[in-house]
């Protein structure tokens, strides 16, 4: 199990050390700060061993988080703790950043008293632990004796993200539908890949301990149904109309990830998604989807050595959705070489910049509608050199962002019952939401 | 450096004062500094005394301030942190089970002795507390008791109340006191300390669906360890394990996937829900890497185990393993060794056109890592390998340095693996020679050279550039430069006379290097005796080159495949090779297929049943395999020689009251003779000398006999006499038949004794895979016996080891219909090889083994003895 934890900054100062174990003394802090944070080349692996100790590290902007341990521990459970822990410190104090630790290296050691026992890690959801560790200090001694029960209960429960007790006076929950669309495409138009890791995310704020029921257009779900003559209830929802240009039914996803309060084995058994949300913000589901994907834009590079010392580049993007919406953010970057001297672009939308500390010609356009096209055409000179290496040519990558799920995802329903408080799924007011983002968007040149 | 640093004495006195005051809120800002010193390395443990006294108290924060401090510095000063074991005691009855599990916990952490002794009856109370937090907290200070003192947890019975948080009604409870008792049970082997069993697996699949996402980890960790008795319980457990690939925890995923590979291995292939699940595990693997990117490495290393076990399972999932652009580089180089593992002739085209577009990359050892790969690309699929040497070849003319010098490296491996099919390219090589300074690739390059020195008009010429600077090459460029030469030579002896002859004395006159003046002096002879000769050595045909020469070695893969997930599976090592001490050690290994039917005793692998032969006392032939395996003790502990029991060689009334027994022994490579001498007569005997008649091996002492003080009556002595094999030989009959004389001042003694073959088994006896399939392919089957050993309860990988501990290595292993068979080498000392065959049927007791050398007159006497 893990042996000890320490958080440096970007210099190597410790700002925080906990040792679990008697395997790992103070060496281990130095032999970690001299062999990776020190390190003269770039750091080859997240897991490094040095006498036989193993580390594991993570960093956030400046700050590095490493768990330490002679065993032959879970490594990928020592990572999702890190990451964990980071989310955890996040919703205490804001930013990770090393003022906010030294600010408030109290409560992170009391966090790490409880979430860490022994090298185990416990519960540490953040719902659950803000009941009774606080930035103040410790609630503690003014608890009843019910309180405390109820804390312990919670803590050690099987719905340990969730208190009870919840009261609002209108009950309201938001889903947002999160995808991040990947492309990579070759200079001729062809996929090479592309997918979806979309995210559902879940605002809730219901009173009572809400039985909830999702639904989308899973294509197995909605076989299923067809074929055993059950009603479909995409008609009796009112959370229709994502705003998909597709107008294909169902989807079929390659597979998907639940938030530990869904319940798995129903999943798995009849694929239905049930369970009781967490009170707040929290991401209910993760998926992937690879076929018909809906690509937003289209990239036609076209790269031109005239020469040595020149290039001519033209890039045309085109949109591929329904001409009512609207793109936002759009962002093309594309990249130059090293030895280029100077750039004209001339672009027909939008602004374009050459900046020569990233390398790249920049070019931003505010919104576009669908089946648009636009295009921006550079002459890039480059500085003789003698320098035998090509120059990689990295692909052309893009941003943007828009109001549509590009898997076709659609939510289909959220039912909600609560039996115990006299509020029923009709009086819920729900709001969907659906936003497609660029993930790594590239087309080679 | 931050550690080490002084802290003043102004500092300390100042908190000193802070420390005593009596306001709550400047004591609590003074425990905070001190904190925040030893944070940083400072020693801030003069102030102990000082932060106990704020102990009492009942405010939660700072208590729990002191507490953090009583753990790090309660070692060094054992004496005053008895002082705070009043507290301890008093809050672990405290009303606030907040506190009370505070309390238990921090106890747990404090490693002194004197406090240990205090915390059983606490411990006790809290493990049987009625809320659950405090008990879950109990539960994990079990294992930091039995970390500090494990007879103390057993004394007190702490194991079994431990066992019995399994049945708990919480499954906070049960997850971590499965957690505790796995770590417990790593370190008693033995102990079967879980005691799993359908029941208890019942209870923790029932807890799996409850617990926290850790609480998962920790369950399913624990099910991996299970082995279920039939392919029907080992199904329910799979579906059962199945829902959690669904989990947003990439670990739970990983421990789920590694019960699943280990329990499938006992479903029979034919079985619809072995197809399902095969299914079901791809699309969590290919989930996996939408993980952050350290996660991603992990899954990658896993990924790779779990390719070379099933590459059934992500055939299809090529795409997904090409490389981002943004991907960090630990993740881009494990990718593309998945995708070579995955490469086939269906998608080899889409794999070559992603490697040439890394080839142009910035990372260099990615570059050179993704040219390598195009050539293994070529030796694994046959029909892209012309593909990939004009893809190769387009790098070359890149003329980027390194990628040149990689593609050389592997063009070199195509030639081995596709002979006289691709020289048209090597005028291309030609042309880089210059640029040529890495060893290997210089070396590669050479190599071609020389084997295509008859198609190379001037061989020589570019052979001879090299021979300039040949003291200031490495030994590889070295070596390869020698044979290149003498190849050249044989094949075109009139104008290269010079040159060999150069190179030849560069190598065996003016190096210090005896491999490479060895080699010479071979080539030398060779050329100089029998030049016809030397062509048939010189320029055999070669064995081609096999597909796959990465591949983990299958045992250490299965035994990976159960530790998926974990710090092994990311070094791909076994755990021994990391874990300090007992921890961790044992070895695990996969079930025995659903197909096979084995008995669970024999699937389970571990604690081997000891098989008592009868005693071979009076056997002539003593040492034979049944004797090798007669030794107790499990897989995995270490063995030496079999050694057998001493005998009586010389009864006292044969030789005037002297009574000699012993045995023979191999110990660190060095033959010993052990005696012991009684002398039963009543008169003192001194001058004691041994020497040996002629004999099959040429056995003959390798020093005189240590007897320095006089045996008086009725005492006994213990002697080991070294022994060497380079004596007079004769054959003797039987084979190992030994005959001794003894003298001592009253007389000279004579008696034979027979020694075991096993012994001359010497350490180097573990032949080439390659030269052992060559050579057992050769033996004539008049050289080959078989016999069977009856009843011998070893499975088959307990008797390749134990076999090891006597020189008998095994090259491979394979199973076929159930049986396992062996391929076994043994080098006898004077030099001759004995191949042998063991066949191991699960659940028969008895082994059939074949054997046989290439020599011979040696076979029949020694496979009766011998196996």
């Amino acid at each position: 199990m893990i042996g000890g934890l320490f958080i440096y900054n970007h210099k190597g100062e410790v700002l925080i050390s906990r040792v679990y174990r008697d395997d790992i003394g103070r060496n281990a802090v130095d032999a970690f700060r001299v062999n990776v944070i020190h390190a003269r080349q770039q750091v080859r692996s997240p897991v490094t061993n040095i006498a036989r100790t193993s580390f594991f590290h993570v960093k956030r902007s400046n700050i590095w988080l490493a768990a330490v341990t002679k065993q032959n521990v879970n490594a990928a459970m020592v990572f999702e703790f890190l990451y964990k822990m980071c989310d955890v410190m996040a919703a205490y104090f804001g930013k990770v950043s090393e003022e906010n630790i030294k600010n408030n290296f109290v409560l992170i050691y009391e966090l790490l008293d409880e979430i860490l026992d022994f090298g185990y890690p416990q519960n540490s959801e953040t719902g659950a632990l803000k009941t009774f560790i606080t930035q103040q200090g410790i609630k503690g001694q003014f608890q009843t004796k019910e309180e405390q029960s109820q804390i312990t209960s919670q803590v050690t429960g099987q719905i340990g993200w969730r208190r009870e007790g919840i009261k609002y006076r209108r009950n309201e929950l938001f889903l947002d539908v999160l995808e991040s669309v990947n492309l990579l495409m070759s200079p001729q138009g062809q996929v090479l890949s592309a997918h979806v890791s979309g995210r559902v995310v879940m605002k809730s704020y219901l009173s009572g301990m809400p039985e909830c029921k999702f639904g989308m257009n899973d294509k197995i779900v909605i076989d299923k149904a067809g074929k055993g003559g059950v009603t479909d209830e995409v008609g009796k929802s009112d959370l229709g109309g994502g705003g998909s240009t597709s107008g294909k039914q169902s989807i079929a996803i390659d597979d998907c990830t639940f938030n530990q309060c869904v319940r798995l084995s129903k999943f798995d058994s009849e694929r239905s998604i049930s369970f009781i949300p967490p009170d707040g913000e929290y991401e209910l589901m993760r998926y992937r989807t690879t076929k018909d994907i809906i690509l937003p834009f289209r990239v036609i590079p076209l790269v031109r050595e005239v020469g040595r010392t020149k290039l001519e580049v033209k890039v045309v993007i085109k949109s591929n959705f329904k001409p009512s919406l609207l793109a936002q953010k759009i962002e093309v970057r594309i990249p130059t070489p090293l030895n280029t001297s100077g750039v004209q672009v001339i672009c027909m939308k939008g602004k374009a910049k050459y900046k020569a500390s990233e390398n790249a010609i920049v070019w931003k356009i505010k919104r576009m509608a669908g089946m648009k096209e636009s295009q921006i055409s550079a002459e890039i000179e480059l500085l003789p050199t003698n320098d035998k290496k090509k120059w990689a040519r990295p692909p052309i990558s893009m941003n943007f962002e828009v109001p549509f799920a590009p898997s076709g995802l659609k939510v289909r329903y959220l039912k909600v019952f609560e039996s115990k408080l006299n509020y029923s799924d009709h009086d819920v007011v729900k709001w969907v939401r659906y936003i497609g983002r660029s993930g790594i968007y590239e087309t080679r040149c | 450096m931050v550690c080490s640093v002084s802290i003043c004495a102004g500092e300390i006195f100042e908190l000193k004062a802070e420390l005593n005051s009596d306001k709550k809120e400047k004591k609590k800002e003074a425990v905070k500094k001190v904190i925040a010193s030893m944070t940083v390395g400072k020693d801030v443990s003069a102030l102990f005394p000082d932060v106990v006294n704020c102990m009492q108290t009942d405010n939660l924060e700072l208590k729990k301030l002191v507490y953090l401090y009583l753990m790090n510095y309660a070692k060094s000063q054992p004496d005053m942190a008895i002082m705070a074991v009043n507290t301890f005691v008093k809050d672990c009855e405290d009303a606030n089970p907040l506190i009370r599990a505070l309390a238990v916990r921090t106890m747990g952490c404090i490693r002194v002795d004197k406090i240990t002794e205090y915390l059983c009856e606490p411990l006790r109370k809290c493990l049987k507390d009625e809320d659950p937090y405090v008990r879950k907290t109990a539960a994990v200070c079990v294992a930091k008791l039995h970390d500090i003192n494990a007879q103390l947890v057993e004394d007190q019975g702490f194991l079994d109340t431990l066992k019995d948080l399994i049945s708990d009604s919480n499954p906070m409870v049960v997850a971590n006191a499965v957690a505790a008792l796995s770590e417990i049970a790593e370190s008693h082997p033995n102990s079967n300390l879980l005691d799993l069993n359908p029941q208890s697996i019942n209870k923790l699949l029932t807890a799996l669906n409850e617990c926290t996402e850790w609480g998962q980890i920790f369950i399913l960790d624990c099910l991996a360890n299970y082995t279920p008795r039939d392919d029907r319980e080992s199904q329910s457990i799979c579906e059962r394990v199945t829902p959690r690939l669904s989990h947003a925890n990439s670990a739970v995923v990983l421990s789920a996937v590694k019960v699943l590979m280990k329990f499938m291995e006992m479903l029979p292939k034919d079985l619809d829900y072995y197809g399902t699940l095969l299914k079901k595990l791809a699309p969590p693997l290919v989930t996996l890497l939408s993980a952050e990117p350290e996660l991603q490495y992990v899954a990658l290393r896993n990924i790779n185990l779990i390719v070379q076990k099933r590459p059934e399972i992500l055939k299809h999932e090529m795409k997904v393993f090409f490389v981002k652009y943004n991907d960090p580089i630990y993740v881009k180089l494990e990718k593309l060794d998945i995708m070579i593992r995955l490469a086939s002739q269906a998608n080899i085209a889409q794999v070559l056109a992603e490697l040439k577009e890394y080839a142009t990359e910035v990372d260099v050892d990615f570059v050179r890592k993704a040219v390598r790969a195009i050539g293994r690309c070529a030796i694994k699929v046959e029909q892209s390998a012309e593909r990939c040497v004009s893809t190769l070849l387009d790098l070359i003319q890149t003329k980027v340095n390194y990628v040149v010098q990689e593609a050389i490296v592997v063009i070199k491996d195509i030639f081995r693996k596709y002979p006289n099919k691709y020289e048209s390219v090597i005028a291309t090589l030609c042309e880089n020679l210059d640029s040529l300074d890495e060893p290997e690739a210089r070396a590669a390059m050479i190599w071609i050279v020389g084997e295509y020195a008859e198609r190379i008009d001037n061989a020589d010429e570019l052979l001879e550039s090299f021979l300039e600077g040949f003291h200031d090459e490495s030994t590889q460029v070295q070596l390869q430069l020698l044979t290149a030469i003498v190849k050249l030579f044989l094949k075109k002896p009139t104008e290269t006379q010079e040159l060999v002859q150069q190179v030849l004395s560069l190598a065996t006159q003016d190096s210090d290097n005896p491999d490479l003046r060895d080699r010479g002096y071979i080539y030398w002879r060779l050329l100089s005796t029998d030049p016809v000769a030397a062509k048939e050595v010189v320029l055999a045909e070669k064995p081609l080159i096999s597909e796959e020469t990465d591949l983990i070695e299958p045992t250490l893969l299965e035994e990976l495949i159960c530790h998926i997930g974990t710090l092994a599976s990311v070094y791909h090592k076994p755990p021994s090779a990391f874990v300090e001490g007992s921890r961790g050690v044992m070895h695990k290994r996969l079930p025995l297929g659903g197909d096979i039917g084995g008995s669970p005793a024999m699937g389970a692998g571990f604690g081997a049943a000891p098989a008592v032969m009868p005693a071979s006392l009076n056997a002539p032939v003593g040492g034979g395999l049944g004797d090798l395996f007669d030794l107790g003790g499990g897989v995995g502990m270490p063995m030496g020689a079999y050694i057998p029991p001493k005998t009586v060689w010389l009864p006292a009334m044969k030789a005037k009251g002297l009574e000699i027994s012993g045995t023979f022994a191999r110990r660190a490579g060095v033959i010993q003779m052990e005696l012991i001498l009684t002398n039963k007569a009543m008169s003192v005997m001194t001058d004691f000398a041994i020497q040996f008649n002629r004999n099959s091996f040429g056995l003959a002492p390798a020093g005189p006999l240590q007897v320095l003080t006089p045996l008086g009556p009725n005492q006994t002595i213990e002697v080991s006499l070294p022994l060497s094999t380079v004596g007079p030989v004769m054959k003797m009959d039987p084979l190992n038949n030994l005959q001794v004389a003894v003298k001592n001042n009253i007389d000279v003694f004579y008696f034979s004794c027979q020694y075991p073959i096993s012994m001359l088994f010497v350490e180097d006896g573990k032949m080439e895979r390659q030269v052992f399939l060559a050579t057992w392919k050769d033996i004539p089957n008049d050289n080959e016996s078989q016999f069977q050993i009856k009843d011998c309860h070893l499975n088959s990988d307990a008797a390749s080891s134990k076999l090891q501990g006597s020189n008998i290595f095994t090259i491979a292993k394979r199973t076929v219909e159930g049986q396992d068979m062996l391929y076994m080498s043994i080098k006898l000392s004077n030099g001759i090889w004995v191949l042998a065959e063991l066949r191991v049927q699960a659940g028969n007791p008895n082994y059939t083994v074949s054997t046989g050398t290439g020599e011979g007159r040696r076979t029949t006497l020694l496979k009766e003895r011998e196996i």
